[in-house]
């Protein structure tokens, strides 16, 4: 059983989604979710104490020992982002169940789940496995499902933005594939660790210097990094509450995970950061979607599109991270990834339960809806606290590992730009915070209530996360920086 | 004369870029959602080229012990490529029924007709 733990983390979700298609009832859909989504932070949690205890494990999927059979490999970077998915998945589903009996009509609630899975089953699988081709599978069954997911919202524009992110993302996905291609033909194999063996002569060609691009463009389609970014806003705005916390949380996540064992293990730090001017290219983007993102962040009228645009920006402080390519600079990036996730599901769940209130998430319909919903909108008030990186919440953490990566690496500019950056993100969620808490009440708002319990208890879970690893940072800073460290060490 | 003999000596690869940048082209330049579709699926079929030509050998047989032969073909890209089959075959049906979706939402399928109205962004 135990040494079969990283086959259970795709085969249990994958058999739940065929069980939830099965029985076609929104109800028992949501148990079996639950039930799946319960047990994945159990065996991730498992598997990431068996690797910070004893190093990386290798498991041979079907028995076909690696480099030819396809290996799951799991060090303290993915066993990282497999908890911190498992976490988001099962924190989010008791909320599940009301957020999606509103928005989802009742034919279509168990295909719902069912998507959710899928989806689920997809990131886990991208996170765990170590063969460059079954990444693109997974990463696939992933996309697949989110662009239904997304067609699921309410309003039509929602049709709209799941047909432009499936152009995107499969251009991003065959992007990807190409860059494989060309890294087998030179390489002949697929496996991460066997690649980066082989590549080490070879590091300079054409073809590994074309697989890196290809690769690395497609992922930063696939991660939303600035300017590939334009799929995202309209996506996470117009899907279904739940879909869009659940995605803001953990699927960008999973990109950039992928895309820091390519840089990292597979071409090495030498192939990429020393041979290439990827330092720059990084920089210059995480900077410009920093700055970007959070500008057209603030004049968004609908509140789940802001936060989308504030997504974009804070992608661009983990890809700061990656830019730093030093110890502290990156643990800081993994540390954002993780954090990030927490407070950005935690605040799409806020306005998931405002949408279930009001029906709305205009941000003049919410004017005074902090007297109405007091512990919601305080909600949003600590995770929003988050997002600028306010001292004592887990934002601050990761902005202060950045800042001192930036400072090792003598770039001391770039801490400024850190704070101006901040500074933006005061101005749009202290918006909302003046238009919820001391505007009159709307309309809209009068009517409206506190959220019901079920939905009230997985978003309080969200934000004492953003506060707790604000102030205790053994688990998540800890664990970032072996992940960082096995990452720079690469496999040599 | 020795470019031309590196295109002729390298027509395969000639071939799949053709067919890559035609079907990127295609996704950018069109309006219509169906023909965007196309283009993508042009795009994503290029890649099976890429990945089967290097692994033909000229006069190489199908992996099958036999003492006959002692040059096999590599087997490896097609199953490859069998995968990534089914992922397109599933994107193109995804986007078929979003694209059929969008007609009944908006009585058409022409991008410029439907962001004329201000949908997509604001």
């Amino acid at each position: 059983m135990i040494e079969n733990l990283p086959a259970l983390q795709i085969v249990i979700p994958l058999l739940g989604a065929v069980l939830c298609a099965l029985v076609r009832h929104g109800g028992i859909a949501w148990a079996i979710s639950t039930l799946v989504s319960w047990m994945m932070p159990v065996v991730a949690g498992l598997i990431l104490a068996q690797v910070l205890s004893d190093g990386a494990i290798s498991y041979a999927m079907g028995g076909w020992a690696p480099p030819f059979g396809i290996e799951f490999r799991i060090d303290a970077a993915n066993g990282f982002v497999l908890l911190l998915i498992s976490v988001v998945g099962a924190v989010i589903m008791p909320y599940a169940r009301r957020s999606v009996g509103a928005e989802i009509s009742r034919r279509n609630q168990a295909w719902f789940y069912t998507m959710y899975l899928l989806c689920l089953c997809g990131l886990l699988g991208v996170s765990i496995t170590g063969d460059a081709f079954n990444a693109f599978v997974f990463l696939e069954v992933s996309s697949l499902s989110t662009y239904a997911l997304i067609a699921l919202g309410k309003d039509r524009r929602a049709l709209l933005a799941a047909y432009q992110y499936l152009i995107m993302g499969t251009i991003g996905a065959t992007l990807y594939v190409i860059g494989v291609g060309l890294l087998y033909t030179m390489t002949g194999s697929l496996n991460f660790v066997d690649v980066a063996a082989r590549i080490a002569d070879m590091e300079t060609t054409r073809p590994i210097l074309a697989a890196i691009a290809f690769i690395m463009v497609g992922l930063s389609l696939k991660l939303a990094l600035f300017p590939l970014h334009v799929w995202l806003p309209n996506a996470y705005a117009y899907a279904p509450s739940l879909a869009t916390a659940f995605l803001a949380a953990t699927a960008t996540k999973v990109a950039v995970y992928l895309m820091l064992r390519f840089l990292f293990t597979v071409f090495g730090l030498h192939a990429t950061f020393e041979n290439l001017p990827l330092t720059e290219i990084f920089l210059a983007l995480s900077i410009a979607a920093m700055f970007g993102a959070s500008i057209v962040a603030i004049f968004q009228e609908n509140v789940k599109r802001m936060l989308a645009y504030s997504s974009v920006a804070q992608i661009g402080y983990i890809t700061l991270g990656i830019a730093l390519a030093n110890q502290t600079g990156l643990t800081g990036g993994i540390v954002h990834l993780f954090n990030h996730a927490m407070m950005k599901g935690a605040l799409f769940l806020v306005l998931g339960a405002v949408a279930f209130r009001l029906g709305t998430v205009k941000i003049e319909e919410l004017a005074g809806l902090g007297r109405r919903m007091p512990v919601t909108m305080g909600a949003f008030v600590v995770a929003g606290l988050s997002i600028i990186g306010t001292p004592g919440t887990a934002g601050f953490i990761s902005k202060w590992y950045l800042a001192v990566g930036a400072l090792e690496q003598g770039m001391w500019w770039l801490v400024f730009l850190l704070v101006a950056s901040s500074l933006l993100s005061v101005v749009y969620i202290g918006r909302v915070v003046e238009v919820v808490w001391f505007r009159p009440l709307s309309e809209k708002a009068e009517g409206a209530r506190e959220m019901p319990l079920d939905m009230l208890v997985p978003t309080l879970i969200l934000v004492a996360a953003t506060v707790y690893f604000g102030i205790d940072t053994s688990l998540t800073a800890d664990i970032a920086s072996s992940a960082a460290s096995a990452l720079l060490e690469g496999v040599k | 004369m020795e470019l031309f003999e590196n295109i002729i000596a390298h027509y395969n690869h000639w071939v799949t870029i053709f067919l890559m940048v035609a079907g990127l082209y295609i996704v950018v330049a069109r309006g219509n959602m169906v023909k965007k579709l196309v283009g993508l699926s042009l795009f994503q079929t290029s890649v099976y080229l890429l990945y089967l030509t290097p692994g033909k050998i000229l006069g190489g047989t199908p992996p099958i012990l036999d003492p006959n032969f002692a040059v096999y073909s590599n087997p490896l890209p097609h199953v490859l490529m069998l995968t990534a089959i089914v992922v397109g075959v599933a994107t193109l049906a995804l986007g078929l029924a979003l694209v059929v979706r969008i007609n009944e939402a908006y009585g058409t399928i022409e991008e410029d007709e439907i962001f004329a109205d201000g949908e997509g962004g604001e």
